[in-house]
């Protein structure tokens, strides 16, 4: 399976974790990644919030450059950012739908001598095109080293199924990363905070405000005894790792949750040397929890309760 | 309609039970759409025999529309599969007669979807309206296309 | 056909006409049409003077053929036949142009409605001029009927009719009649015990000589028409012989396997796996639940049959198949509850104390797995605090967008119970709107509000156990926006009820096809008129009564299970009826013996000669679709009131404005 890959500026820095276990697994889940060749920032989530017409031409000539790089992507481009991914894919669903807006983002795409068709490239999150185009049987085929014993909290974050411009999941309540996760062997704890923001950018702008929502997450991922936050995004993943001991100064709490890529994980699953996958650059150390795996021990206090005793829980399709 | 401006006409085969009765529901719900079709009922739109469309656009109609109950939905089982099956060959032998193939249309209306009956109907006259009248005579007739005995292709589906 | 004399007669229904269409010009226009003799617009000719109007026209003038162009013939057909008949002209010798829903209603231009009302007028001369007299065909009428769904609708129409001296096969999927009622603790707004105002009926049904109970049964195919329907029923395997079943229980109570009863206590308490689903069940037999059952599953066990004093169970009883012939259906298939699983963010199911209405009925029930204490799911403790959601799965475009009718009452039932239960403990409604339409039903409301029930107007977003603030650790909290003072709200709470909405049944499509029904969008049956015939269907001699038509309460549900008993009774009491005479008929002489039209009727109504080679249609079994009509390359088929000519002569009438004078004739030649 062929595609093109736009790994975006974040993925160069501060998540170059994610881009090295990314790159590292796609071969052996039968993935070929195709780096976009020339591409430029995608402007990120606060651009298109002061001129839209150059935000979305930013956006644009990226998609612009894929559709001329067709022959090596197969008309399929893939975001591992979130934001990367919604806002590629906001463009393009914009552009369909406003034949004006189309017309003045190609008139500056002449500029550079580019041209963008609306629809012609289809936008995926490396998530979407890791469960369903490789697919959860096809993965659990190839795990070598289930993580039995690691509990992980799965964190979808806000861009990733909202909108829903190309929604591959419940926007309220996904769990294609849930799956996943269960199919690489982890103990999935219910994570009711998924979908909430990360805060985002807010850390430079209100530092109490994204102190708090990070907080929150973390708290919550503590609760239900997780091991792990495991993320899709490079913004959630610094927000939720790097600030984490600023949480605990503020709040005066006491968290250690590494925050992983879940590259990483499929990675750990498939037997892949962890510097390979960018271990170590995580400010949390992930250590401690990657160590849990194998052994299995049982957690205790706030758990789901057990169905011995009272009444019947209703059953969940999964569970059949 | 002004006097002058072009209204295309369209002649309506609606079932009894579902589509002719979505036709009764917009009008009680008082959904206006385009008067510009004008209704034919039939018990079942099984019943449309593709000489009665070929008839209607002979006679001067600018298009047809047959409507039906939902595939499944069939007050008589699965009258509306066999249009289905009649109207797709109807398409093809229009086309090479040079009848645009927006003249001709199906459509699924239960007896509770007034606004979709509505709606096809407002749809269907904007597209008529963009390609003109259908004259029959400069486009079938005198390119010597005229419709030889359908009877023979009906017979062919329904064998089928 | 020169010589047939036409009355024509526009009705101006008032303004619905008059007031878009020009019927003084449509009328005058239609007078100076060939055969025409006389044409009049008149106020109302649905009333008696206008048909008398018709009566005294067809007298005076001579008239052979009447057209009325006012509404549907849907609403009207019969109406002005009736005339007809009355001034001693075949009924079938008329003909109605719709321009009141068709035209009028669908528009407010005057000019282009009076011109398609002129055209639909033409259409309706140039047809009428061709029809033919018709004689209605006589069906008498089977006087027994068959009810498909035990609820309290099918119980109700059952007990009407066998008390009117009719037999009646009641057919229940369940092993017991009773349906959601008997699941029920009270009933709105009365606060009467559900099952004690229920189960007297069903004993009733039992015992009454005119009804034979098939419980544990479905129908399997329906033939036939109106007065003569041939129904297959499925009497699935008991496993219990009842004749020998003395219904003492004893198997139940010996059976070892205990399994999660998630039909009659929705899923909150257990039953065994040979069982009754409630001790007042109806017939009082139990079945064995094969896919539970320790014999069926693992070839251990028997223990029910040893135990059986009178040697009722029989592991290799078999389906058996029952053909049964009645005049007339019901079906009173009753609602699914919405599953609240396919909104994730209310909890349900991940966060153990968010309940089903359904499960906190059967919680508040002192027949039920708590004995009536309202607990959490620990199956000890008292909730301090109850949140009950309203519209969960109703009133919203994600799920269903119709009101599901019953739940804003049935959550004020709710509150009340927990108030009376639990004194100490805070209930807050969250709401859309408050619909409490009904007799007593408004105040039932005024007195909740004054019980100190919470009322917050806004629809939950989520409820969630991550806990913010510690106030909120270890409960449920749900977040709102509380539309009245704007502000975002989280209200922690020890329980969450979400008051979920009716469905349609998950096999209300497949069950629709079966009887020759119709499904509106959400899979509810399709009535004949939304307001004037309710009960009734497009499908002669098939009624509906109860929630498969729609979302409706008890009183509403009862009111039609009785209408439509009603309107079968009033059938079977004219012993005969006449249906329309739209049949379809071969002429021999034409037909070549190519057998298309065998296979595309779809009731085996044709059947082929060998001997003389040529097909013929049985009146008894053709419907009238005209699919064969359509087909036949001889043109041997004719459909009665929907002859080729008649419509062939409708469609140039249609036309009459924009027809090519003579260019057709080139066009044939």
């Amino acid at each position: 399976m062929r595609y093109g890959y736009y790994p975006g500026c974040s993925l160069e820095r501060n998540a170059i974790a994610y881009h090295q276990s990314a790159v590292a697994v796609a071969p052996q889940l039968g993935i070929e990644l195709n780096e976009i060749d020339d591409w430029n920032c995608c402007g990120a989530t606060e651009y298109s919030s002061i001129d839209l017409i150059p935000a979305y031409a930013l956006i644009a000539r990226n998609l612009a450059l894929a559709e001329q790089q067709q022959d090596e992507n197969g008309g399929q481009l893939v975001a591992p950012c979130s934001a990367c991914f919604l806002n590629l894919s906001k463009a393009d669903h914009y552009m369909a739908e406003a034949p004006d807006l189309a017309e003045k983002v190609n008139d500056a795409l002449s500029a550079g001598g580019l041209h963008y068709d609306p629809g012609s490239i289809q936008v995926r999150h490396l998530l979407d095109v890791i469960v369903n185009d490789v697919g959860y049987d096809a993965i659990k085929a190839k795990v070598s080293k289930p993580l039995s014993g690691l509990r992980v909290a799965p964190y979808y974050g806000c861009l990733i199924v909202r909108p829903g411009y190309q929604a591959f999941d419940d926007p309220e309540y996904p769990t294609s990363l849930d799956k996943l996760m269960r199919v690489l062997g982890a103990e999935v704890v219910d994570y009711p905070l998924k979908t909430h923001c990360c805060g985002g950018h807010m850390t430079q702008i209100s530092r109490p405000t994204a102190l708090e929502l990070i907080r929150r997450l973390l708290k919550n991922a503590a609760d239900y005894e997780a091991d792990a936050i495991v993320t899709v995004c490079p913004m959630c993943q610094l927000n939720l790792d790097a600030f984490q001991a600023d949480v605990n100064r503020f709040f005066g709490t006491d968290f250690h949750i590494p925050v992983l890529y879940f590259t990483q994980l499929i990675g750990v699953a498939l037997n892949i040397s962890p510097v390979e996958l960018g271990f170590g650059k995580e400010f949390v150390d992930a250590r401690p929890a990657l160590d849990k795996i194998g052994t299995g021990s049982p957690p205790t206090g706030r758990r789901r309760r057990s169905r011995e005793k009272g009444l019947p829980m209703p059953t969940m399709s999964e569970e059949g | 309609m002004s006097d002058n401006a072009y209204e295309p006409v369209i002649v309506g085969f609606l079932c009894n039970w579902c589509s002719y009765r979505a036709a009764d529901l917009a009008g009680t719900s008082r959904l206006h759409y385009a008067p510009n079709m004008r209704v034919v009922r039939v018990m079942c739109s099984a019943r449309v025999d593709p000489q009665f469309v070929l008839k209607a656009l002979r006679e001067g109609a600018d298009g047809v529309l047959i409507a039906g109950c939902h595939p499944g939905e069939c007050h008589y089982v699965e009258g509306n599969i066999k249009t289905l099956r009649r109207y797709e060959l109807l398409k093809h032998m229009l086309t090479q007669f040079g009848i645009e193939p927006e003249r001709v249309q199906l459509v699924w209306a239960s007896a509770s979807e007034g606004n979709v009956l509505a709606k096809a109907v407002d749809r269907m006259t904007e597209q008529l309206r963009a390609l003109g009248p259908l004259r029959w005579q400069e486009t079938v007739v005198q390119q010597d296309k005229r419709p030889v005995s359908t009877d023979a292709v009906v017979e062919e589906v329904d064998r089928g | 056909m020169s010589e047939e004399r036409v009355g024509v007669y526009i009705c101006h229904c008032g303004t619905n006409i008059a007031g878009t269409v020009d019927v003084e010009d449509v009328a005058r226009w239609a007078g100076e049409q060939p055969h025409v003799v006389v044409a009049r617009d008149y106020k109302f000719m649905c009333s008696s003077l206008g048909q008398e109007l018709i009566e005294k026209d067809i007298k005076e003038f001579g008239l052979t053929r009447v057209v009325v162009a006012s509404c549907s013939p849907h609403m009207h057909e019969k109406t002005f036949r009736g005339a007809c008949e009355r001034a001693g002209l075949n009924p079938f010798l008329f003909e109605m142009a719709n321009i009141r829903e068709q035209d009028s209603w669908a528009t407010n231009d005057r000019k282009a409605a009076t011109q398609k009302a002129k055209a639909l007028v033409k259409a309706a001369i140039e047809r009428v001029i061709h029809h033919e007299p018709l004689d209605p065909l006589q069906v008498e009428i089977n006087s027994s009927t068959l009810i498909v769904g035990g609820g309290i609708a099918g119980i109700t129409a059952a007990l009407e009719l066998a008390n009117a001296g009719y037999h009646v096969y009641l057919v229940e999927r369940e092993p017991s009649i009773g349906g959601h009622m008997a699941q029920l603790d009270k009933t709105f707004p009365t606060l009467d015990c559900s099952a004690c105002i229920l189960t007297p009926k069903m004993v009733e049904v039992d015992q009454h000589p005119n009804i034979t109970l098939l419980s544990y049964s479905e129908v399997e195919k329906v033939e036939g028409h109106l007065g003569d329907f041939t129904v297959t029923v499925r009497k699935k395997a008991r496993h219990v012989i009842e004749d020998l079943c003395t219904g003492c229980g004893e198997c139940e109570r010996r059976c070892p396997k205990r399994v999660i009863d998630n039909s009659f206590e929705a899923g909150l308490g257990f039953r065994k796996a040979i069982y009754r689903p409630f001790p007042q069940a109806v017939p009082k037999y139990p079945v064995i639940d094969t896919d539970n059952c320790l014999w069926f599953q693992i070839g251990k066990c028997r223990v029910c049959e040893r135990f059986c004093p009178t040697g009722a169970i029989d592991y290799e009883q078999q389906d058996e198949l029952l053909e049964i012939k009645v005049g007339n259906i019901i079906l009173a298939t009753g609602y699914k509850l919405f599953d609240p699983r396919r909104i994730p963010q209310y909890g349900y199911g991940r966060l153990a104390n968010v309940f089903t209405s359904l499960e906190f009925e059967r919680m508040v029930n002192a027949a039920g797995p708590t004995g009536g204490r309202i607990v959490l799911r620990d199956g000890e403790t008292e909730p301090k605090s109850v949140a009950i959601i309203h519209c969960v799965g109703s009133r919203d475009r994600n799920y269903n967008e119709y009101c599901s009718k019953v739940c804003c009452m049935y959550s004020l039932k709710f509150a009340h119970l927990v108030h009376e239960r639990l004194p100490e403990a805070e209930v807050y409604n969250f709401y859309i709107d408050i619909r409490t339409p009904g007799k007593g039903y408004e105040e039932f409301y005024h007195r909740l509000l004054e019980e100190g029930t919470h009322f917050i107007r806004g629809r939950v977003a989520e409820v969630t156990d991550a806990a913010r603030q510690p106030g909120e650790e270890g409960k449920l909290i749900v977040q709102v926006e509380d539309t009245l003072i704007g502000k975002q709200r989280r209200i922690p709470v020890d329980m969450v009820i979400l008051s979920a909405g009716l469905e349609a049944q998950p096999d209300a499509r497949e069950v629709a096809q079966k009887f020759g029904l119709g499904c509106d969008a959400n899979g509810f049956f399709v009535e004949r008129h939304p307001k004037l015939d309710p009960v009734a269907t497009m499908t002669d001699g098939v009624f509906i009564a109860g929630t498969c038509q729609g979302p409706r309460d008890i009183p509403d549900t009862v009111a039609q299970g009785a209408a439509a008993a009603a309107r079968i009774a009033s059938l079977i009491s004219q012993r005969v009826v006449q249906m329309e005479p739209v049949r379809a008929h071969i002429d021999e002489d034409l037909c070549s013996g190519c057998r298309i039209c065998n296979d595309l009727c779809p009731y085996n109504a044709i059947v082929y000669h060998e001997d003389r080679q040529v097909s013929e249609v049985i009146t008894a079994l053709c419907q009238g679709c005209g699919a064969c009509v359509a087909a036949c390359p001889s043109g041997a088929i004719t459909e009665a009131h929907f002859t080729d000519e008649q419509i062939m002569s409708e469609i140039e009438g249609i036309l009459w404005d924009v027809r090519p004078q003579g260019a057709h004739e080139a066009a044939l030649a």
